[in-house]
């Protein structure tokens, strides 16, 4: 395949919203012309340095960035291998990464002159933070979320609703986010003239995975920095969970021409992949064609798409963002897959050795992470995304711990 | 000449506009299904759209959704619907146009998709998350044989985009009627017109409008400015609503005359 790496933001997406053979735009006519004119917005506003000001003072003072890299010294200690990092994520306002993407969407929403946004969401945590920005912005706020997922994760519908935002309860398909991106889809065709879709990953038709990796890249531009001032050197390892890929893409992007740079994915297996009943869509996934873009998704043989597993509500998605199918497939990245167990232990491991109680989604990354400190020698540096906090799974936690 | 072609010249000697009947293969299960198509068929449907059932239908209403799923607790694929096509040949010779998400098409190898269509006996395909911008990567596979794309234009499309649309397209144009998805209601002629006014103006393809037309009112309505009217969800929705009904294939074949009756232009 024609790559440069070094080169890879200027060519990735194609112009066409292409990432290699991924991505692109496979979604109902009626929403071509909001997506060509939210392209149109993305190259108009976000390089206008009065837009950029506007989202680094709004980043600074009320997500709190930049965030912190911690290093995990009792951790590390207790594995007796590499050194473990952790990019606390878990610090930004609302308690995940996901603010730094609403912040930026809800921004060029405005700067678009729209005053409604959508959202979907898994976990909650897209759904909090879009609500919250949207309440900063003083814009009225619909959110789509799985009854399944509005079971598991009561609080944040509360925290929504706290927020001032209508938490629609979807309860087509499965019940879970793959079927609340359907549900915000269909309401965006009915109110696309006024209307801002905000989409939590790196996933979508495009423009979404380019702007949404444009949004999240401050989590890796600050930690190369912060990596250099604390280490003195780039880390050797970065590990971060993939559900859509949101929080990897963010830590990865900035790395990507820093060939000495090791990148891992850490993916749900669930109950083991073997099972069936997993969300590891890059490692036992295929290629097709879902939610306007084509990625690896879980599917059938005859392409209905399947019901993705996890403890983790966040990474409980059958599809995966194209640039991450893209590294895939150029060995940029490696990706793995993480069971709910490994997840738990991981969980339970950062709780008692460093008091951070961290997200089910970014104990997969910990997992990984903690695996990869085992095999290499103590001079070796492994940066994780710690990309939220766990306050909001102590429900789930709660009876398996 | 093809049948899409023949069928849209014939009406027109005739001054009838065609009635397109849409529904997802296999709902409630196949047998039924086929006999469904076979009273609609000798009712007086002019185009039939079967519809391949997708797991995440995400521009489909409620009621197509859910036929969707009726039919995929029977394992319907795309293959299925091949066979389904090739039985429908034997009582009727009306355009098949096979209407389905992309990922279907994908999954069943998107280079054996045109020919094994064209030797079941459809006549084109309407891929409805395949837009403008992506759909050569389909039709650049296709042989040089007779199978038309037909492609969708919306109320959001602007005038020099529906030419481009219009330019990549065969068969005929369907004129999405509302912002919304399938089944919503809500019908606006005064909208339909200003929008069909300006999509005449950079075409001369036949044009079918669908979306949110359920009654005879509203094909008469339709058909007095259009070329085709696309009913699919009230279709649906009568299966639906008589699925464990004795008279099921009955109402179906009335329900299609009662739409058929509606849009010649000389009777009503």
């Amino acid at each position: 395949m024609n790559f440069d790496m070094n080169d890879h933001s200027k060519n990735y997406p194609n112009a066409a919203g292409h990432f290699g053979p991924y991505g692109g735009r496979y979604v109902a006519e009626t929403l071509m012309p909001a997506l060509i004119e939210l392209e149109a917005a993305c190259k108009t506003h976000l390089p206008d340095p009065v837009f950029q000001k506007e989202l680094s003072l709004l980043l600074k003072h009320y997500t709190g960035r930049p965030t912190p890299i911690f290093f995990a010294q009792r951790l590390t200690l207790s594995l007796g291998g590499a050194a473990i990092y952790l990019k606390r994520e878990d610090l930004a306002h609302t308690g995940a990464h996901k603010i730094n993407n609403t912040l930026g969407q809800t921004l060029l929403a405005r700067w678009m002159g729209k005053k409604k946004v959508i959202a979907e969401t898994g976990a909650g945590q897209h759904g909090v933070a879009t609500a919250t920005t949207a309440a900063l912005f003083g814009m009225e706020c619909k959110i789509f979320m799985g009854v399944e997922d509005i079971k598991r994760q009561a609080p944040n519908v509360k925290r929504m609703e706290l927020l001032g935002a209508e938490v629609i309860p979807v309860s087509s398909g499965t019940g879970t986010l793959k079927d609340a991106m359907n549900e915000a889809l269909r309401y965006w065709v009915s109110a696309v003239r006024d209307t801002f879709y905000v989409i939590g990953s790196v996933a979508g038709p495009h423009p979404y995975p380019f702007m949404v990796r444009e949004f999240q890249k401050i989590i890796g531009e600050e930690a190369r920095e912060q990596m250099m001032e604390i280490a003195g050197r780039l880390p050797d390892l970065l590990v971060a969970c993939v559900g859509g890929g949101s929080n990897a893409m963010g830590l990865f992007f900035p790395f990507i021409a820093d060939k000495d740079v090791e990148m891992l994915g850490a993916e749900a297996a669930g109950t083991g992949i073997e099972s069936g009943k997993h969300a590891a869509t890059l490692c036992a996934g295929s290629v097709g064609v879902l939610h306007g873009s084509k990625s690896y998704v879980l599917q059938t043989p005859s392409g209905q798409i399947q019901e993705a597993h996890s403890i983790s509500a966040g990474l409980d998605y059958p599809g995966v963002g194209p640039e991450h199918a893209l590294f895939k497939d150029i060995k940029r990245v490696r990706y793995t897959a993480i069971t709910d167990q490994q997840a738990l232990d991981a969980f339970s491991a950062l709780c008692r050795l460093e008091g951070i109680i961290p997200a089910l989604e970014s104990s997969h990354a910990l997992a990984a992470a903690m695996e990869e400190a085992k095999k290499r020698p103590k001079d070796q540096i492994i940066l994780v995304n710690l990309s939220g906090r766990g306050d909001k799974d102590l429900g789930i936690v709660g009876p398996l711990l | 000449m093809n049948r899409l072609k023949q069928t849209f010249e014939n009406l027109k000697k005739k001054n009838d506009r065609a009635l397109v009947g849409f529904v997802t293969a296999g709902d409630p299960d196949v047998d039924t299904s086929l006999k469904l198509i076979k009273a609609m068929c000798e009712n007086g449907v002019d185009i039939l759209e079967l519809g391949v059932p997708f797991s995440d239908p995400s521009a489909d209403g409620p009621v197509i959704q859910r036929s969707s799923l009726r039919a995929l607790k029977h394992d319907v694929s795309l293959k299925t619907v091949m066979s389904m096509v090739r039985k429908i040949r034997k009582f009727c010779d009306i355009p098949i146009i096979i209407f389905s998400y992309y990922n279907p098409i994908l999954a069943y190898g998107a280079r054996k998709f045109q020919p094994d269509s064209l030797a079941a006996g459809a006549d084109g395909v309407l891929v409805v998350d395949l837009p403008l911008e992506e759909s050569t990567e389909l039709t650049s596979m296709w042989e040089d044989r007779e199978f038309s794309l037909i492609n969708l234009v919306a109320p959001t499309t602007p005038k020099d985009r529906m030419a481009k649309i219009a330019a990549a397209s065969s068969g005929f144009l369907y004129m999405v009627s509302k912002t919304g998805v399938t089944g919503s209601d809500g019908l606006d002629t005064s909208k339909i017109g200003e929008q069909m006014k300006i999509l005449r103006s950079v075409t001369n393809f036949p044009v079918c409008v669908g979306f949110g037309i359920s009654t005879a009112e509203d094909v008469a309505a339709v058909a007095a400015m259009a070329d085709g009217v696309v009913i699919g969800s009230a279709f649906e929705r009568l299966i639906e609503e008589n699925i464990d009904h004795p008279e099921l294939i009955a109402r179906m074949g009335n329900q299609t005359a009662a739409y058929k009756a509606a849009t010649n232009l000389k009777k009503s």
